[in-house]
């Protein structure tokens, strides 16, 4: 049987890697190797995952160098001969092994006003939203965002300005702005237009290359800065 | 933990890298541009001796190398404008073959040219 050479990342920031040897299966994924490590080697090692098929974010990692989803990233696609390196995403606190604290993650999102705020009351009648109307399809580019930390991990602005709210964060808050039925569109550009925003995005396009759902916070950001420069000629912000 | 070169790449990564040092070798360039010129208020002969200088070779060559820089800065700002205030297309890749296309033709051309 063939088998895999998988180094694994244990411990803290202090930690180093280490090798087990898993057997190789057909359409395996990345996820199925951790968890054989977990279940049948080393009941030790901690990794986070939840749905196993693309919908909850939870099991995103850093596959041979890349932040990947694993439940969905076939060991063919990324094993070079029979290695794999798997590593905790970066730019984010290490609890243990592959685990990450991701509370700055999401308090970004809350920081850059990614909650809904209702401008009519429930005893309104429904916003009709044309499902074509531009803002419908901007906000469509934006909403399946599965909150997986791919696109943070790989961002090298995150890396160089802590404070940075990430491509997430920023992709949240676009969807938000072209909603028509949210009331608090001069806060959120306010919350997005500072130096730790939109306009710190050097551009890279690591956020779009890498996310597993296809989604180009890129354009996200840049429709931001375009928001807040019209709001600000107009002397709303 | 923090990423290194294998995060970073993919073929957007590469152009804002040559992008961003494209744009500072121009900015060392500039102040021996303005020198240069400046030699004019020396009088003729100086500017026709530092002329001459730069039909060296090397000199030469540097410039074949300092107009691709500043091709590949102009056709890589254009992308930036156009991602920037174009609406969004799935084109970004293409745009960014067509800059460094565009920028390596202005290089073939000022160098055959010569």
């Amino acid at each position: 049987m063939d088998m895999l050479q998988v180094s694994v990342w244990r411990g803290a920031a202090s930690g180093g890697y280490r090798t087990y040897e898993v057997p190789r299966q057909e359409s395996q994924s990345v996820l199925d190797v951790v968890t054989y490590i977990q279940r049948s080697i080393d009941p030790t090692l901690s990794y986070r995952f939840a749905c196993r098929v693309g919908m909850c974010g939870a099991c995103a990692m850093t596959v041979n160098g890349v932040a990947r989803w694993t439940c969905r990233t076939h060991v063919a696609k990324v094993a070079q001969g029979n290695a794999i390196q798997i590593a905790p995403l970066a730019n984010l606190p290490l609890v243990k092994d592959l685990v990450t604290d991701m509370r700055e993650f999401f308090d970004k999102w809350a920081r850059a006003r990614g909650q809904f705020v209702p401008s009519a009351t429930r005893h309104e009648d429904f916003a009709r939203v044309a499902s074509d109307s531009p803002g419908r399809v901007a906000a469509n580019a934006g909403i399946e965002c599965i909150g997986c930390g791919v696109c943070y991990a790989s961002c090298d602005v995150v890396s160089w300005n802590s404070g940075y709210l990430g491509p997430a964060a920023l992709n949240r808050a676009w969807t938000l702005v072209n909603d028509v039925r949210d009331g608090a569109r001069r806060e959120r550009l306010a919350a997005v237009a500072g130096d730790a925003g939109c306009h710190a995005c050097h551009t890279h396009l690591s956020c779009s290359e890498r996310c597993p759902k296809n989604i180009a916070p890129t354009a996200a950001i840049a429709g931001l800065k375009r928001a807040v420069a019209i709001a600000a000629w107009k002397g709303e912000l | 933990m923090s990423n290194d070169f294998r995060a970073r790449n993919h073929p957007a990564w590469w152009a804002f890298l040559v992008h961003r040092l494209s744009g500072l070798a121009l900015s060392v360039f500039l102040p021996f541009h303005f020198w240069a010129l400046g030699q004019a208020l020396q009088g003729e002969a100086r500017l026709d001796g530092l002329l001459r200088w730069t039909e060296q070779p090397l000199v030469k060559f540097a410039e074949i190398v300092l107009v691709l820089l500043l091709a590949a800065h102009l056709t890589g700002g254009l992308r930036l404008l156009a991602l920037e205030f174009l609406p969004w297309r799935e084109w970004q890749k293409s745009l960014l073959a067509l800059a460094a296309g565009a920028a390596l033709a202005a290089g073939l051309a000022f160098a055959l040219a010569l």
